[in-house]
């Protein structure tokens, strides 16, 4: 428990969470790539074709992995974006008459790859202010709208010639060497598919990607560390998007030709199919759906008609089938079936020990006040859940909230932390108003919390949740996260990351699943987590609860420490014990109101307080 | 334009506004009872319509052979799930439904002269055939996942369309149908003829919601639904059955969306995949509603129904443009007012 040095481990000895498998993921990266290098050297070309439009909808459905799968946004207009993709670029390369501003950009498929991702980035981001601040399913019946919305306007513009299409789009050249034959494109197809999984890969492995990873179920949590959740919610809204224009750049230079019907919205729904199926939480998982879909697709509309005696769109069935099965059955798609049955061994986060060290705000001297809560009412409606609640924090101070269940603590804790808007009243930190800030400017400012209910992402490790904590202390972004520019910077983090994961004595578990520590370890973990911020105000809403003697032992000494170096702490907590013998002050609350305030001795003589406590001593 | 051509649109949009408000009823009662966003809902106006049309032909529909299957996959179902423990009257009452009322049905539809039946016993038998899919696709495809995430039932309900379209393509073939009005009648008022039609439609909405409004306010079955909507776990200690809830729900949707395409065929002319756009009208219009007023969603239903045939006379190209772009200043109304950051499940 005390201040271990930082860990060099890269790799542990059997334990928890660890598969010995024979095969190095490397490995597997070299043969998958070799295959794809080959392929067309031994497949026949139709089935080379076939394999270009897997990569042409595997890009689509990776962006629907980022956005769906690891961020829960669900979109079923991702069709649309491929048809802006195409349409622009068709426009640009095959259109007539166009008029004199656009005659001026015309011509060249990169330039007009250029201008369709510019065009896409600007719908996205319109889509998205309207539609991602809305919660939960309005996100995909908003998708369908404009889904459909776009595509009846792809059928109805004549510029973008109707419903016949436009024909006549020039093949991609390279060094002036053009590429007609889908052999030649399949490179350029896999290539981009290649570039796109590694980067997404690469994204997520990194500060922006734990913030989107933190999207699913953990937005509060998220904004109390300082994430600003509305922006990554943009930014994979836009990345997919991008993916989706890319793959129809694509698809515009392989066809040659464009029309509505790719655009729809029943294909926007084949794309999340896809997504599902392979497994929309894991990056490979949009290459297996993409295959498994298109091929069974081709394979179906081969069969069926001759099954049924005549001709339409019969995969549908089997596709609506298989989809409720596997939401029925399995989840999380094939990809993680498939995975358990090859031995991969498992990587484990490298610290770098040598890592510069993250600079630290300044703390407050000794003493200063540094939270102050004035008169703070908060009414739900008829309730008067805080009425004139006051009270003080100091640096390198303890202070406990208590009270009996009811008495109104947890709506005090919020408004503090900004979860919540007192009603009247004033919240003064650091000598600033914070009431209605928000819980994000709030964590800017130097506060940090834990939660009742703890809060972390059960799939990532430990060290990775606690380094959701580091958010604001990194700066740079997502481009230079998915080419790894920012390793440096990354290395940092983690350093300090996994420092206070030893701290407060989870350097067993640094690298398990955070799902898989009992309930007191979550508790140290969220600690070390708002740790990590570099707060200079620590907000611990029942941080002994579920903690064993020992535990409760080590996280009592880890906040007699923490106040020695200047902390200022507010804690709620039921258990006495742990709450006398460690604070500097009690403030006592009942029925919404501040009942007695005093060092802890006294507390526990006050009348009023063993009357609220005990229900009468003179009885 | 002159008053006429307006009257004349006015009353095409509030016909069309009518079957779209009924059809965005339907969807908010669905969402607020099981929290499924019901895709499906406009397959069910495809079949009822073409199923009329089948029967107005003189043939047996072939929503019927759907019937018997879905009853048949329903009765081993719930044979599997009380393999351990068998409720015998439970099962007896599941085969009563399933697959003694399906095949009855069948008899009755092979030995009954159909083309000849009055307009009325015609329309009350697809009812018979197509409404019972409803429950059972309950059954099969969301009981399962009854505690499954909304987006989880919002991809499944989506498959499901996905399904019955195809479905509705094998049973019915890639032809249009319109069947006959239910009334030929004129009515002069003034300048305006109103047609007998409308007046159907209008008058079996006005009757429907009615008809709701005593369900759920005055019947113990529909006070158990609300119940349901309210809270699902507290709706269960106090013995409802969040099966039967949802059973029930999607029996009343499909008798809705039954009755949505029996009114909607004599209008416009119905291909098998015909449901999802009149469907997604009416979701607009329960979007509006914020899936959870049903005054609202009416009041939507007929502004998208005004809306869409304004449009047909100004613009008819960009008609659906029109009406599906109208959903996104309504969802940056909502946008700007709510506010907050909220976990989604």
């Amino acid at each position: 428990m005390s201040g271990a040095p930082v860990s060099s481990t890269s790799s542990r000895p059997a334990g928890r969470g660890v598969s010995w498998g024979l095969l190095r993921p490397q490995t597997l990266l070299v043969l998958f790539l070799l295959a794809v290098l080959l392929a067309p050297l031994v497949l026949s070309d139709f089935t080379v074709t076939l394999l270009n439009y897997v990569g042409l909808s595997a890009l689509v459905a990776l962006g629907l992995v980022l956005l769906t799968g690891i961020g829960g946004l669900t979109s079923f207009g991702q069709a649309a974006f491929v048809g802006l993709g195409a349409y622009t670029t068709a426009v640009l390369t095959a259109g007539t008459d166009l008029p004199p501003a656009l005659a001026m950009l015309a011509g060249s498929p990169w330039l007009a790859l250029l201008i369709g991702l510019l065009l896409t980035s600007v719908v996205a981001i319109v889509l998205g202010s309207v539609t991602l601040r809305l919660s939960g399913h309005y996100l995909p019946l908003g998708t369908m709208a404009w889904g459909i919305s776009l595509y009846f306007l792809f059928g109805t513009t004549e510029m973008l010639g109707g419903h016949s299409g436009l024909s006549g789009i020039p093949p991609l050249e390279l060094f002036g060497f053009p590429l007609t034959e889908s052999r030649h494109y399949y490179y350029v197809v896999w290539l981009v598919v290649l570039v796109a999984v590694l980067t997404s890969r690469n994204l997520l492995d990194s500060r922006e990607g734990r913030a989107i990873r933190a999207l699913k179920g953990g937005r509060v949590m998220a904004e109390a560390m300082g994430i600003d959740t509305g922006r990554a919610r943009m930014i994979i809204f836009v990345i997919a998007a991008l993916h989706a224009c890319t793959a129809g750049w694509l698809y515009a230079h392989l066809q040659r030709f464009v029309n509505p019907t790719p655009f729809g919205l029943h294909i926007g729904i084949e794309y999340l199919f896809m997504a599902v199926v392979g497994g929309a939480g894991h990056v490979w998982g949009a290459l297996l759906g993409a295959g498994v879909i298109t091929l069974l697709k081709q394979w179906l509309q081969d069969i069926l008609p001759r099954l049924f005696g005549s001709a339409g769109n019969y995969e549908v069935i089997v596709f609506g089938l298989l989809m409720v099965l596997m939401l029925q059955r399995a989840r999380d798609g094939l990809w993680p079936l498939l995975a358990r049955l090859v031995p991969v061994r498992q990587e484990v986060k490298r610290i770098d020990p040598q890592a510069a060290p993250l600079p630290r705000k300044d703390q407050p001297p000794h003493g200063e006040v540094i939270l102050q809560a004035r008169e703070v009412t908060r009414r739900f409606g008829g309730l008067v859940a805080n009425n004139a609640m006051s009270l003080e924090v100091r640096a390198g101070e303890i202070l406990a909230l208590i009270g009996p269940n009811g008495a109104g603590k947890s709506t005090m804790f919020n408004q503090l932390s900004g979860v919540d808007t007192p009603t009247s009243g004033e919240i003064l930190f650091r000598g600033r108003a914070i009431a209605g800030l928000g819980a994000r400017r709030i964590a800017a400012l130097g506060m940090s919390r834990t939660f009742q209910h703890v809060k972390v992402l059960p799939r990532m490790s430990v060290l990775e949740n606690v380094a959701l904590g580091a958010h604001r202390r990194g700066q740079r972004g997502v481009l230079s996260a998915a080419w790894r520019l920012e390793r440096a910077e990354e290395a940092r983090l983690l350093r300090d990351a996994a420092a206070q994961v030893e701290r407060v004595g989870l350097g067993e578990v640094m690298h398990d699943e955070a799902g898989s520590l009992a309930l007191g370890q979550q508790r140290l973990l969220e600690i070390a987590r708002a740790l990590c911020s570099d707060p200079c105000l620590l907000l611990l809403d029942e941080p002994a609860a579920g903690l064993r003697l020992k535990e409760k032992q080590a996280l009592a000494a880890l906040l007699t420490r923490l106040r020695a170096e200047g902390m200022a702490v507010l804690l709620v907590e039921h258990d006495m014990d742990f709450v006398m013998g460690l604070v500097d002050r009690v403030v006592v609350m009942e029925f919404g109101q501040k009942i007695a305030e005093g060092l802890p001795e006294d507390i526990q003589s006050n009348p009023a307080v063993l009357e609220a406590y005990l229900g009468g001593v003179d009885a | 334009m002159d008053p006429s051509i307006m009257l004349f649109l006015a009353q095409d949009g509030i016909t069309n506004g009518a079957i779209y408000t009924i059809l965005a009823l339907a969807l908010v009662m669905v969402f607020a009872v099981t929290r499924i966003i019901f895709i499906p809902q406009g397959e069910f106006l495809a079949w009822g319509a073409l199923s009329m049309a089948t029967v107005e032909a003189g043939h047996v529909p072939g929503t019927l052979w759907v019937l018997l299957l879905a009853g048949g996959l329903v009765f081993v179902l719930d044979l599997w799930s009380q393999r351990q423990r068998r409720d015998h009257r439970a099962l007896l009452r599941s085969a009563g439904w399933n697959v003694a009322y399906p095949l009855v049905l069948a008899g009755l539809l092979s030995l009954l002269p159909l083309a000849a039946l009055p307009q009325a016993v015609q329309a009350l038998l697809v009812m018979l055939v197509v409404v019972p899919l409803g429950p059972m696709l309950y059954r099969l495809a969301f009981q399962p996942l009854a505690e499954a995430s909304v987006l989880v039932l919002l991809i499944v309900a989506v498959s499901i369309h996905f399904l019955l379209v195809g479905v509705g393509l094998l049973i019915f073939g890639p032809e249009g149908s319109r069947t006959q009005p239910f009334s030929e009648a004129q009515l002069e008022l003034g300048s305006l003829l109103v047609g007998g039609h409308t007046l159907v439609v209008m008058a079996a909405s006005l009757l429907l919601i009615g008809g709701l409004y005593l369900f759920f306010g005055r019947s113990l079955y529909g006070k158990a639904l609300r119940a349901t909507a309210v809270n699902r776990n507290g709706a269960r200690l106090m013995g409802i059955s969040p099966a039967l809830a949802g059973r029930l729900t999607f029996l009343l949707a499909a008798l809705i969306g039954v009755m949505a395409g029996l009114m909607f065929a004599p209008l416009s002319t119905v291909y098998y995949d015909s449901g999802f756009l009149v469907g997604l009208k009416g979701f607009v219009a329960a979007i509006i509603g914020g899936l959870g007023s049903y005054p609202l969603a009416a009041g939507g239903a007929l502004l998208v129904g005004l809306l869409e045939s304004f449009s047909s006379f100004w613009a008819s190209a960009f008609k659906d443009v029109l009406v599906f772009t109208l959903i996104l200043p309504v969802l940056m109304a909502r946008s700007i007012l709510s506010h907050g950051v909220e976990d989604d499940e």
